[in-house]
């Protein structure tokens, strides 16, 4: 590992002062904020990320779960993972997040790991996390050992010739289908990012990742009221029951009157370049009675544009089972 | 704007070189170190405080052998550093029992034969303390599920389980099968 000068931020102005001087935004950036750790001091040990600096930001005020006055909810960035999944308002009215964040990683791990850090996680590529191999988004230009290497676990949506790394988050796909919002503060103020728009496709820039600019300080996520009458659930495949990332994903948030789904939103995860919100499985569900035809439907509307590398085209048809099971399960009677 | 001056280092450098000094409360005992900042919670415990009992597996995060509690909740030691635990409570599993006066997990680990080489029984045991406090259902399901974070390459698996599960159900200790 190499050397760092490490920091403690007392408020959110420091924090972002301290970051802005780094040349990129977070994610490989020479100044990084830290809080859990788990991914940061992972790839450290790796010399994956080589930051100069370090920022703990664990002490500020950005702890909290609330309720919003409209229905909906507030994150605070360093809140533990543990604590959101468990959090009564998210059980009752965010199951998918509850699910998904529960389906990721182990206990120790959900209770070191926050908001903003895993929004932030890094790919489990595993020539991104070898120094010795080419990789465009840990070091641009040096091209892409895995599209011609092993690839069963990367994506199969949304790659570009640069990089076919898999967003390997569970908790990301659960707040792509309830259109979270992430809040940031930054050296120009604040804004509100529709998490449809924060992430971005690798194409020929694979090192970023996020629309993130640096100095930016995720403050909390915000999620709208639960849809009325809407079920959600996170259903994940995986090569072993349980501590293991998805090799297909799905988070639906389905609401069906009288046998027709009213309203649908869907996300993949395990085979995105960044969560899946598929808004083309929501275009074949919405209007139409729930069976599962037309959940088959959806899932090939999911995954039209699939591009399957050498190892991983199983995943094409595991990702539409994955969608139309817990398209069954969402909507079968209670 | 520029706050920037005012985010001095975490802890003063130590004098002619780049460590920091640090204090950390174990097992409510309070330590002062002076450390290099990569220094984990885990090395700085087993290298620098001779608190062996939590112990390096992968050093990633991936096999749960130093698990320790901080601030009562089990994490990953190894992914720690220590400058940043100033302040928290951190309990390893020498602050749990000893041995004439074991921790009930502990002594069904015993009495259930819940280990072979012995070698991730330490954060076995300290990831089932936690466990006991945490939001998990009676099932032995239930149990695998909050105990995936911590690997047994001797696969004593159906054991550590049924250790956990007497002291849950408050039972006379019995080995699996």
């Amino acid at each position: 590992m190499k050397t760092f000068q490490l920091t403690r931020a007392t408020d959110s102005a420091q924090a972002i002062a301290a970051a802005a001087k780094a040349n990129t935004a977070q994610q490989g950036a020479e100044i990084r904020f830290i809080a859990g750790g788990t991914t940061l001091i992972d790839l450290m040990k790796l010399n994956v990320e080589q930051p100069q600096r370090l920022v703990d930001i664990n002490r500020l005020p950005l702890d909290k779960i609330e309720a919003l006055p409209d229905g909906g909810l507030t994150i605070g960035a360093v809140v533990r993972n543990s604590d959101l999944a468990y959090h009564p308002l998210v059980r009752k009215n965010y199951a998918v997040l509850s699910e998904a964040i529960l389906s990721g990683a182990s206990a120790q791990l959900r209770n070191m790991a926050t908001t903003a850090g895993n929004l932030l996680q890094r790919t489990r590529c595993m020539y991104f996390r070898e120094t010795n191999m080419p990789c465009n988004k840990r070091e641009p230009g040096t091209g892409c050992a895995a599209i011609t290497g092993a690839n069963r676990s990367l994506a199969i949506l949304g790659t570009s010739e640069h990089c076919i790394a898999t967003n390997p988050s569970d908790m990301n796909v659960a707040m792509a289908a309830l259109e979270a919002t992430i809040h940031v503060r930054g050296t120009k103020g604040e804004r509100s990012i529709p998490i449809a728009d924060f992430y971005v496709l690798p194409e020929n820039t694979p090192q970023r990742e996020t629309v993130l600019e640096p100095g930016d300080l995720i403050t909390h996520v915000t999620l709208p009221p639960p849809a009325p009458g809407s079920r959600s659930l996170y259903l994940k495949l995986r090569d072993r029951a349980s501590y293991e990332f998805a090799l297909a994903s799905a988070a639906v948030v389905v609401t069906v009157v009288d046998g027709k789904v009213t309203r649908a939103r869907i996300a993949l995860g395990g085979v995105g370049t960044k969560p899946w919100k598929s808004t083309e499985a929501e275009g074949e569900l919405t209007g139409q009675p729930a069976t599962e035809a037309v959940f088959r439907k959806a899932a090939e509307a999911a995954l039209r544009d699939a591009k399957p590398q050498s190892e991983n085209g199983f995943k094409v048809e595991l990702a539409k089972r994955c969608l139309v099971h817990a398209l069954k399960l969402a909507t079968q009677a209670a | 704007m520029d706050n920037e001056s005012d985010l001095k280092p975490v802890l003063s450098a130590a004098e002619g070189n780049d460590s920091v000094h640090v204090k950390l409360k174990i097992n409510g005992k309070d330590y002062k170190l002076d450390i290099d900042p990569r220094v984990t919670l885990l090395d700085a415990l087993r290298e620098r405080l001779q608190l062996t009992g939590s112990k390096k597996g992968c050093d990633h995060g991936q096999c749960g052998a130093c698990t320790v509690h901080i601030n009562g909740r089990r994490v990953n030691s190894c992914l720690c550093f220590a400058a940043m635990h100033e302040g928290d409570e951190i309990t390893t599993l020498e602050g749990i029992g000893q041995p004439e006066n074991l921790h009930p997990v502990q002594a069904a680990f015993v009495a259930c034969d819940a280990y072979q080489c012995g070698y991730c029984t330490p954060g076995q045991i300290m990831s089932a303390v936690a466990l006991l406090k945490e939001p998990c259902g009676p099932e032995d399901a239930e149990v695998k599920e909050f105990m995936s974070g911590n690997i047994c390459r001797c696969g004593a698996y159906p054991n550590i389980v049924a250790a956990i599960q007497s002291v849950r159900q408050n039972a006379k200790p019995q080995k699996a099968g």
